[in-house]
């Protein structure tokens, strides 16, 4: 199946995310669609399937122009789109999910679970996936329920499938196993877009590859011809270093937080490091690497086997949130929209909420106390809003992340945890946030960076961290180091 | 965005203030009605009278609406003032010194919210079960303890003048012709606003309700949260327990039976959301109050009870309706 997309263009309310945007598909090859977070990679292929309607452009499918309304219809025509995120009953068994909207049935409704079965093994048997199809969604691995996501989408006989970093959340055997599935498609003359951030992989896997930037389309090109510096070029579309403002007259103090052999049954093992005052340590590793994990552990919402965790120089014991407040410690969590807001309440209550001691005497709230300190978080962080009272749900990602951040500011912590800060923030607001750290560093707060973007970690921190399974693989200083390296860690290898 | 989007956002169009004040618009409306259908209605008397009536199903409403705001449901009200009660009155039938008993029977239904609360938090059960259970075995204690019978001539018994007086008082009592349980559901109102809009613990139950992942994150406790909401729960079932055998002069243990239903009525009627976070203390008062005088009015208009029920929901429907937000 040939697809062409030409001069998209899609706006949410002010915010346009695409702008003559497209690509075209080839029949039976392997598609690379890379950019940066925001470049509009799954808006371009969300409009194609039919979850979101586009404002212009043209959508040809084998020459024939279409508009798919649901995904539903897109599916029927052969398109499938297996989201990041995945779309699966939890509490469901792998056959009744496979089949979930499409049962086979006899007269009067009543499904033919035999019939079901053996279509699903056969599926299965063809893809070489070794899962009992009775098994419950919710007792398997990621990576089974993503095989288990993929073949849901082959038992529509898709002609293409998208793939949103399908890998993300997969371990390394469960990766080639992908793999190889997806190899053995394309000799089935399936095509498939892969959407991934993971260089080594669309060498690996894909044919052609095309660029998004800034919701734009930048090129095509087959793999062979380009390198790794030209795919980052052109994703960039300008030298890093650029984009991160430079930190200035930041003095890296005395120690901060030193952690001693941090350890958690099979999710992170024998982990120490230690930030000093002022200093950014950025830390990398693969999604699932247990970055998050290790975060959790320390702020003590994530109750660990070993180890320790000093602040200055004094051991802590931090069972919970309101421990680790109390040592210091202020933690941005990378879902901002289910763990750092209350989305449903005002700029004002959310600041306040993690100032309470602040802003108030003996349990009673002071009114006055309240409009200080969110007044001063509005104008220090610019957030845009016409007010104190505007509800959280109503403000731009980027608007809503300086709420958080202004939150934590405020309970004066000497550590700030940033786990995944710019996510969804887009380029303008990115630069804000950056600016706000770096005067958090000048301020002598130690800051841990979490992120999956390279460039952002690289374009940061004065020293990173990269975690490859649960376990440090090295912490190296970001003047001396490149994606390369950092990669090559964050898979696993030495320097 | 420009100036005039902020505008826009600034101004609220007429339909938000419907939003906001929805159930006192619908209670003045109710009251303008019937007052002029109903001569007897707009006596003085009448509003005394409505107003003690409102006591009990208030007092309930001002506890529910803290649970419901932390994003749980206390089903067990009702039994908690039913079993509070009982052990109220039978303390004083075996000579207990009334203000004691009293003071005990509140104490008594506070931990009996601790108890839901401890099930909701420690026990994990889903609030709806948790509070279901509480319910069914605090009606089956009260029945227990009074091997299924009234207690009656509870005054009649308390040997002490003063123990008397006090007993009496909490339901029967008057303040310069004010009911003294209508005066408990002034001060409870005032309390509770001040609680859940001036204190730190009142934006801890807010954000419980609305997001108690984030809440976590930011040092609230939520368990803690949790438990006191079912104590404040249990302790105003309580009261209300003790002004209703003191009315009564009788502890029943099938006092209460439905209470919590006409208590949930209330909170939605005034505007909460059921799955917390959002609401006001003013909002129950008012659905409170039209539930109040929705019974009397239609008693007073001889309406029959069967339609009373009938219309009764048809006004909720609506209330709830027009109170969605835009």
């Amino acid at each position: 199946m040939n697809i062409e997309m030409k001069g998209i263009n899609k706006s949410f309310g002010t915010n346009q995310v695409l702008k003559e945007a497209g690509f075209l598909l080839k029949d039976g090859e392997v598609h690379a669609l890379m950019g940066e977070n925001g470049a509009g990679k799954s808006t371009l292929m969300k409009i194609l399937t039919g979850v979101y309607t586009r404002d212009a452009g043209t959508v040809l499918v084998d020459g024939n122009e279409v508009v798919y309304k649901s995904p539903q219809e897109a599916e029927k025509a052969g398109i499938v789109f297996i989201y990041q995120e995945l779309n699966v009953l939890f509490d469901l068994t792998v056959e009744e999910n496979l089949f979930m909207g499409k049962e086979i049935t006899k007269s009067f409704g009543i499904c033919d679970k035999k019939a079901m079965r053996q279509k699903a093994q056969e599926v299965m048997d063809k893809m070489g996936v070794n899962i009992p199809i009775n098994a419950v969604m919710s007792d398997l691995s990621v990576g089974q329920q993503q095989m288990v996501e993929i073949c849901k989408a082959l038992m529509v006989d898709a002609k293409v499938l998208i793939m949103d970093e399908p890998t993300a959340a997969l371990t390394q055997s469960e990766t080639e196993g992908l793999f190889k599935l997806i190899k053995s498609l394309r000799e089935k003359g399936v095509s498939i877009v892969y959407i991934s951030h993971r260089m080594e992989e669309i060498f690996e896997l894909c044919d052609r590859i095309t660029i998004l930037r800034d919701g734009t389309y930048v090129d095509t090109k087959n793999i062979c011809d380009i390198d790794m510096d030209d795919i980052v070029r052109m994703m960039i579309g300008r030298e890093i270093g650029e984009r991160y403002p430079k930190r200035e007259n930041v003095e890296i103090g005395k120690e901060i937080i030193r952690v001693e052999g941090l350890t958690k049954e099979k999710k992170f093992n024998d982990v120490s490091f230690s930030v000093k005052a002022g200093e950014v340590l950025g830390v990398s590793g693969l999604m699932g690497a247990g970055r998050t994990e290790i975060m959790q552990a320390i702020f003590g919402n994530l109750p660990y086997d070993s180890g320790s965790v000093f602040i200055e120089g004094q051991e802590m014991k931090i069972k919970c949130a309101k421990d680790a407040i109390e040592a210091g410690i202020g933690f941005i969590t990378e879902d901002r929209k289910t763990e750092g807001l209350l989305l449903d309440k005002s700029i004002s209550d959310n600041i306040v909420l993690a100032n309470l001691d602040k802003v108030s005497d003996k349990g009673v709230v002071k009114g006055a106390k309240v409009k200080e300190i969110v007044k001063k978080g509005i104008e220090e962080f610019r957030i845009k809003c016409f007010g104190p009272q505007h509800e959280c749900t109503n403000l731009s990602g980027g608007n809503q992340q300086k709420v958080v951040f202004a939150k934590w500011v405020y309970t004066d912590p000497k550590i700030l945890i940033l786990d995944e800060p710019t996510r969804g923030v887009d380029i303008g607001a990115k630069k804000e946030i950056y600016s706000v750290i770096n005067d958090l560093a000048a301020k002598g707060v130690a800051i841990i960076l979490v992120s999956s973007e390279l460039p952002e970690v690289l374009g940061m921190s004065d020293r990173i961290m990269v975690v490859h399974e649960g376990k440090v693989t090295g912490i190296v200083d970001a003047a001396d180091a490149d994606q390369e390296k950092v990669m090559t860690l964050a898979t696993g290898g030495t320097l | 965005m420009g100036n005039t989007s902020t505008n826009t956002l600034n101004k609220k169009s007429w339909t938000s203030y419907i939003g906001e004040y929805g159930a006192f618009i619908a209670l003045v409306f109710l009251v303008v009605v019937i007052s002029v259908i109903s001569p007897e209605f707009r006596t003085a008397g009448n509003f005394l009278n409505l107003l003690r009536q409102a006591t009990f199903n208030g007092l309930i409403a001002f506890g529910m609406t803290c649970v419901i705001l932390s994003d749980g449901i206390d089903l067990s009200v009702g039994s908690t003032l039913a079993l509070s009660a009982v052990i109220c009155a039978k303390l004083i039938m075996s000579g207990c010194p009334a203000i004691l008993a009293m003071l005990i029977s509140l104490v008594a239904g506070t931990f009996l919210g601790v108890v839901s609360g401890l099930l909701v938090t420690k026990g994990r059960l889903q609030p709806f079960i948790a509070t279901l259970i509480t319910m069914t075995a605090y009606r089956g204690l009260a029945l227990i303890l009074t091997d299924g019978k009234p207690i009656s001539n509870i005054a009649k018994s308390i040997e002490s003048s003063g123990n008397q007086f006090a007993f009496k008082l909490v339901g029967k009592g008057n303040f310069i012709n004010v009911p003294i349980p209508a005066i408990l559901l002034i001060f409870a109102l005032a309390v509770f606003f001040f609680v859940l809009n001036k204190t730190t613990f009142g934006r801890k139950v807010y954000a419980t309700g609305s997001n108690a992942k984030c809440a976590k994150l930011v040092g609230v406790n939520i368990t803690k949260t949790k438990i006191i909401v079912y104590a404040i729960s249990g302790f105003m079932s309580a009261l209300t327990g003790l002004i209703l055998i003191s009315r009564l002069d009788s502890a029943q243990p099938t006092l209460g039976e439905g209470y919590e239903l006409d208590a949930i009525a209330a909170v939605a009627l005034g505007g909460t959301s059921m799955s917390g976070g959002r609401g006001k203390i003013t909002g129950t008062i008012a659905g409170v109050l039209i539930i109040a005088v929705l019974n009397n009015g239609m008693n007073l208009l001889e309406v029959s009870t069967y339609y009373q029920d009938v219309i009764k929901a048809v006004v909720i429907l609506v209330a709830v309706l027009s109170d969605r937000k835009r």
